[in-house]
């Protein structure tokens, strides 16, 4: 992300209060995850040390520090899940992208809770009643969209 | 011939298929030479329906669901937009029995109205609270949420009008609105529903709230799990105009933290630092946001609160049992048969939502456990499912009823595995500020993996180790932590030999 952009993102939340977080959500949208050299320049705008910045982002579960895959699956691993399957299709979601360069992700509910197991796909794509055969299909429609 | 249909865009009528059903209806629609309008509008709640189509016809709305994009030809062919027989067929939509046995109130307009249009909102009676609530001085706007009996339903059931009332009476320039749509309780979709499916309802009851209190700007701090909800409020935020007059709304996307449900670390978080939880005094009512008096509220009670403005405490008041009063929106969720939104007046025992609601379980086997209020509620066993749904009857039984969520799961389930799980997740989720929950949520799993490993005397060793993390722990985070794990111990003591 080169300065320019940086800076047009800064402008877009001078008005808000507290802004770390939108601030980087946006750069995580845009990049996939937080580069490191965005840390200073991050700190920098909202008067914040290195260190805080840098906090932030490694409390937080959202916020990536290096490159994620060609697409992200995150498997549903919170209780409504576990009492219909949702550990074994994670197991089985785990020996199925074993080497891939897809990013499998734990995730703590999806508010799917009625008809999991559940998944996510990217940011927006979900699934409800994943049995291990339909993520296998919805794995493999994602590995063979290059 | 001019007809319109419905079919939910919310996130399990997507996760089930929803748009390419709509696409496969938009077509054939245009190919029948049918004058179709599609609105696309959030779920009913009746998720084994979904995606559930409905049709507007002179008897009311018409329903078929399950609706798969096979099953279009099919209800083409039958002219399914005259409401007509099918196999899909469910027939009116509010004579369904798991529907028409509810008494929705603060949920009524997920599933009818259009989400993103503020005309619909009002036409369908929203609006009226807010109404109300500018022909009133601010002091009987808290009373009449005072008086109304309502509780907060974020978990703590803290009475609303005293929060609102601390705020109203601390002085200062800028006061906030905060809403907690942090919705982090597995087994909890209840605030997702109203975000997706009613999005005005809550900027209502935030205006109102802001009226009440003195304060013009609100934030809306969203669980990033849920980004069909941030949509939705964002196009309804964008859509308001003058309609909340000088109140503004921010909408704030979290990042996966469960304990920034928390209310103090939901206020950190907003700030921009990492969500760890403040030491209480000062609550935030005086010193919340940015140091100013500040209302936390979760998504439910604020959407009860138009309703109590428009017709009144005493009809509100009305409704429930012993001190719960109004509807408690029931999530049915895990393993059940029919899974969903059930919204009743608060009284009702587990059995009736688990069987008359729920059907029992989804896998067909007999269910065994239970687990109401998210990963930090107790597990209860089928001798315990005569308890009444309400904040006293379930801490008589030393459970919680939190969010209103409930978990089934049948006897294949590994009780050991689910108290493993909630120290686990402790650990995982733990703000690190107090050692009982960091360390201790650590050790919790350690000790189990000892119990599980056949080492009986650890088991005293994790008795008291729930002790001390109950009554060190400085937020409920670790401090209800070990109730999961202690009730498995109590009633499913089989299962750690
Ligand atoms: C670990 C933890 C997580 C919580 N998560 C939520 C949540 O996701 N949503 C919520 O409304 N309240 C949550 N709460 C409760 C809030 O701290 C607070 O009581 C609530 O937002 C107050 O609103 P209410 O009075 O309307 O319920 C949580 C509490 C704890 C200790
Ligand atoms: S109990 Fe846990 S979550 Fe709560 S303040 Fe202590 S460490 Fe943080
Ligand atoms: S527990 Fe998996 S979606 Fe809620």
């Amino acid at each position: 992300m080169d300065t320019a952009t940086l800076n047009t993102l800064f402008a877009k939340h001078r008005h808000q209060s507290g802004a770390l977080l939108p601030i980087l959500h946006d750069i995580q949208d845009a990049m996939g995850y937080v580069p490191e050299k965005v840390v200073p320049l991050v700190a920098q705008e909202l008067n914040l040390s290195r260190a805080e910045v840098q906090g932030v982002i490694a409390y937080y579960h959202d916020f990536r520090q290096t490159p994620p895959g060609r697409h992200t699956v995150r498997v549903c691993r919170a209780g409504a899940c576990q009492a219909v399957g949702g550990e074994a299709l994670a197991a089985h979601a785990a020996d199925r992208l074993k080497g891939s360069d897809l990013t499998l992700e734990p995730v703590y509910c999806l508010g799917l809770c009625a008809t999991g197991p559940a998944i996510q796909i990217d940011a927006t794509t979900l699934h409800a009643q994943v049995t291990p055969e339909k993520l296998d299909t919805l794995i493999q429609s994602l590995e063979n969209d290059r | 011939m001019n007809v319109t249909v419905y079919l939910p865009g919310d996130a399990v009528a997507l996760a089930l298929g929803a748009d390419a059903v709509a696409a496969a209806l938009t077509t054939q629609a245009a190919q029948h030479g049918l004058a179709m309008h599609l609105v696309r509008t959030g779920s009913r709640g009746l998720f084994w329906l979904e995606p559930l189509l409905e049709v507007a016809t002179p008897q009311g709305r018409v329903a078929y669901g399950p609706v798969a994009v096979d099953d279009l030809p099919g209800l083409f062919a039958a002219r399914f937009w005259t409401g007509a027989a099918h196999p899909k067929c469910l027939g009116l939509t509010e004579a369904i029995p798991y529907l028409a046995r509810q008494q929705r109130l603060t949920l009524r307009r997920i599933g009818v109205v259009a989400p993103h249009s503020l005309a619909d909102y009002l036409a369908q009676g929203g609006g009226a609270g807010l109404a109300q609530a500018r022909s009133m001085a601010p002091a009987e706007i808290v009373r009449r949420i005072t008086d109304s009996g309502l509780r907060g339903r974020g978990g703590a059931a803290f009475p609303t009008g005293i929060k609102w009332q601390t705020v109203r009476d601390a002085p200062a320039g800028q006061k906030y609105i905060v809403c907690n749509a942090d919705e982090g309780d597995s087994g909890t979709f209840a605030d997702r529903l109203l975000m997706e499916g009613d999005p005005f309802c809550l900027l209502e009851g935030m205006a109102i709230a802001g009226l009440a209190v003195g304060a013009t700007q609100g934030y809306l701090y969203v669980r990033s799990e849920y980004p069909h909800a941030i949509t939705a409020l964002q196009t309804a935020r964008d859509a308001v105009g003058a309609w909340l007059g000088d109140f503004q709304i921010e909408v704030r996307k979290a990042a996966g933290s469960y304990v920034c449900g928390e209310e103090t670390a939901l206020l950190e978080s907003l700030e921009g630092r990492r969500g760890v939880v403040r030491a209480k005094p000062p609550l935030p009512a005086i010193a919340g946001l940015f140091g100013q008096p500040t209302v936390v509220n979760n998504v439910i009670t604020l959407a009860c609160v138009p309703d109590i403005l428009a017709r009144g405490a005493a009809f509100y008041q009305a409704l429930g049992f012993g001190r719960s009063r109004g509807t408690l929106p029931v999530q049915l969720a895990g393993n059940i048969r029919y899974g969903g939104l059930v919204e009743v007046p608060f009284g009702l025992t587990l059995r009736q939502l688990l069987y008359d609601y729920g059907g029992g379980s989804r896998s067909g086997r007999p269910l065994r456990a239970v687990q109401v209020g998210g990963p930090l509620g107790a597990y209860l066993p089928e001798a315990q499912f005569d308890t009444r749904l309400d904040y006293e009857s379930f801490a008589a039984i030393g459970a919680s009823l939190g969010h209103g969520g409930i978990v089934a799961f049948d006897d294949t389930v590994d009780m050991a595995v689910q108290a493993r799980f909630a120290m686990a997740f402790c650990a995982l989720e733990s703000c690190g500020k107090c050692t009982p929950c960091r360390v201790g949520s650590q050790r919790g799993v350690e000790l189990i993996d000892q119990i599980r490993g056949g080492d009986a005397t650890s088991l005293d060793l994790l008795r008291t180790l729930c002790d001390t993390m109950i009554h060190t722990s400085l937020c409920a985070m670790g401090g209800m932590a070990p109730l999961p794990v202690l009730s498995i111990i109590h009633h499913f003591p089989e299962d750690f030999r």
